[in-house]
């Protein structure tokens, strides 16, 4: 109980109950279309989150988390692709001229099978990146470039297998997710509420995450990776097992994201919006959780306001964005927030301390 | 077999040259300042461009010779971009890493955009000169005149810039910042300088590369993207700071990639390239080439 209200007393924590309030509201005010889209970000949101703990809080710049999105939300399109055909063979291996199911897609036959997967791939791939690179002090700079080639390859690989993927089209034509159809309305609000809980859960997960030794133990890695590793800890672990719960989140966000999109293509893995994502962060503030989650769904946001009324300027837009948060606002935005806390935190107590001292001179 | 293996090796080859002429600046400029910079496929993008816009002006009145005007117009038209890159944006960066892979990113977002809105999203052709048609035959393998150029222009290009870097006060300087940016200030070298001169050559090479890859296809505003991912494995796999580490890590990115896309498929080829690279890390985390250094951050 305490801990809870701990948990409470910090302000951030509080803006962030108070966006949840405000996302639980929703669906009563916002059209079908526009409760889609507010889903969608909230997936964003949880991506943000794993984001902000590699990058923000254990420094690590990923520039491939697209591919833990993708492959979370592939297992979760394939699962839910099999109970449309009903376990029969998609439109497109037909066209590719597969006579069976082929072997990669039999496990998504079952749902549950489908749903561990959605964990099960990205966990998988993080912890074979993790060992591959942070084993052999691999860092910085360096694996960035490799995640993002990793982006690339996936991108490819998944262009290229056009029968056994769908190829660019990517895969959709659903009908039932969880066993509830798609073209009810409501189905979309449960989904929604789902995304809304999995938001809460991950962020209490991240919150307490970090308040433990761990988190502790990953901004030492952040500030001074070679001087936590002569301290006697194996700084490898920590930033393998931090990058595959960033996965696993990715994954979660992408299978979550799949009924809103209603469709998943290799665009929601390659290198522009795994990029994209690091920019929410960096937006909101990295190193602060309730900075990823408002970063991804402000940017998101100005994203799809710009590009409706104006779709040429949004790329201007971003890119400016990225170079001016990057020179200007290094902390994002609550670097502001907090800026301003400590200065009135300075003057409150610059008035104590005068007051102090006029009542120690009478 | 044997005939098709010198075809895919000579393939191979021309890419690598490619990929060399574009790893060179990048490899030199993370080495000197610290700074990725994902900006640099634009470069390339802006080399192409720049060619177009001499052919479209020249071609009518000079003819083939319009190529040689455009290949030293595109150096000087991206070598002013990235100057102003430099002093813009670069410059305020150093010493952020990731922060400098972050702002460069965006920065090529609006130069993509840009070219869109210039010369449009369709790609555009650049018309060869007639002197470069056709080819020969060798060992069974159609050579082509466009592929032998683009490798002959890159050694060129290379032995200026080793000249360069090896054989010039410039070069001298350039190297002792490499090596301790801090100690050779002391000594009364104007890095600033030096970083600007050597983004702004960087950037020039890049355009040189672009102007290249006219002969071999259409361009387009995302030219650069297709190949600033292999650029930057050439630099892991090479080392920083190092012009033979940039030859052989294009040598071995180009002749792998050729290789494997011959014996596979393309997008197979592009996963086997990067686990290759990433294996190859294992046994030397810095690249090939290192630059020696005792300090740690």
């Amino acid at each position: 109980m305490a801990n809870i209200k701990y948990w409470l007393k910090e302000p951030k924590n509080l803006i962030f109950m108070a966006l949840i309030a405000v996302m639980l509201f929703m669906p009563f005010t916002l059209s079908l279309f526009r409760l889609t889209l507010l889903g969608k970000f909230i997936c964003y949101a949880i991506v943000a989150i794993g984001i902000d703990l590699i990058w923000g809080y254990t420094g690590i710049l990923s520039l491939g988390h697209g591919v833990f999105f993708g492959l979370g939300a592939y297992a979760m399109a394939m699962g839910m692709k099999m109970v449309a055909t009903g376990g029969g063979l998609a439109d497109f291996m037909k066209n590719g001229g597969l006579t069976s199911l082929p072997a990669i897609w039999r496990p998504f036959t079952s749902e549950p099978v489908a749903f561990a997967l959605v964990v099960l791939i990205p966990l998988a791939l993080a912890f074979f990146m993790g060992i591959m690179t942070f084993t052999n002090r691999i860092r910085g700079v360096y694996f960035s470039i490799l995640s993002q080639a990793l982006a690339w390859a996936f991108v490819t690989i998944f262009i290229g297998m056009q029968k056994y993927t769908g190829g660019t089209n990517g895969i959709t034509g659903f009908t039932t997710v969880f066993g509830l159809k798609l073209s009810e309305p409501m189905t979309i609000v449960y989904i929604y509420y789902a995304a809304v809980v999995a938001l809460f859960l991950v962020y209490v997960f991240a919150t307490w995450l970090m308040s433990r030794q761990m988190g502790k133990l990953l901004i030492a890695i952040r500030d001074g990776e070679n001087r936590t590793y002569f301290s006697g800890y194996d700084s490898s672990r920590y930033k393998t097992f931090i990058y595959c719960i960033s996965a696993v989140l990715a994954g979660i966000a992408g299978a979550l994201y799949v009924p809103f999109a209603g469709m998943i293509s290799p665009r929601e893995m390659d290198i522009a919006f795994s990029v994209e994502m690091v920019i929410w962060v960096a937006v909101g503030g990295r190193g602060t959780l309730i900075g990823a989650v408002i970063g991804a769904i402000l940017v998101s946001v100005m994203k799809t306001g710009i590009s409706e009324t104006f779709p040429n300027i949004w790329s201007y837009f971003l890119g400016i964005l990225f170079v001016c948060v990057v020179l200007f606002l290094p902390k994002g935005l609550m670097g502001i927030w907090d800026s301003i806390r400590g200065k009135m935190k300075s003057r409150q107590t610059k008035e104590n301390e005068s007051a102090a001292v006029e009542g120690g001179a009478a | 077999m044997d005939v098709s293996l010198f075809a895919v090796a000579f393939n191979g080859v021309s890419l690598a040259s490619i990929l060399l002429l574009a790893a060179v600046g990048l490899s030199v400029t993370f080495g000197l300042m610290g700074i990725i910079n994902m900006a640099h496929g634009e470069f390339i993008m802006i080399g192409a461009y720049t060619a177009y816009v001499v052919q479209g002006l020249l071609l009518k009145s000079i003819g083939d010779v319009y190529y040689f005007v455009a290949l030293i117009a595109s150096f000087f038209v991206a070598a002013a971009f990235g100057l102003v890159l430099e002093q813009l944006v670069i410059k305020r960066l150093y010493g952020r890493e990731t922060d400098s892979l972050l702002a460069t990113w965006g920065v090529s977002l609006v130069m993509q955009q840009l070219a869109r809105s210039i010369f449009g999203a369709p790609n555009v052709n650049v018309v060869a000169p007639s002197f470069l048609n056709g080819g020969i035959t060798l060992l069974g393998a159609t050579i082509s005149f466009k592929r032998l150029f683009i490798i002959a222009l890159v050694g060129v290009t290379l032995f200026f810039v080793w000249a360069l870097f090896y054989r010039t006060r410039y070069g001298r300087r350039m190297r002792a910042c490499i090596q301790n940016r801090e100690m050779a200030q002391c000594l009364g070298i104007r890095s600033d300088r030096i970083d600007s001169t050597t983004f702004a050559l960087g950037s020039g090479l890049a355009g040189i590369a672009g102007c290249a890859l006219t002969l071999l296809g259409s361009i387009g505003p995302s030219l650069g993207q297709n190949y600033i991912v292999d650029t930057f494995m050439v630099v892991v796999l090479g080392g920083v700071g190092k012009i033979i580490g940039a030859v052989a890590g294009a040598f071995i990115i180009g002749l792998s990639s050729t290789g494997l896309e011959f014996l596979t498929t393309a997008s197979i080829a592009k996963a086997a390239v990067l686990f290759l690279v990433i294996l190859f890390l294992q046994k030397k985390p810095q690249g090939l080439f290192v630059i020696r250094s005792r300090s740690l951050d």
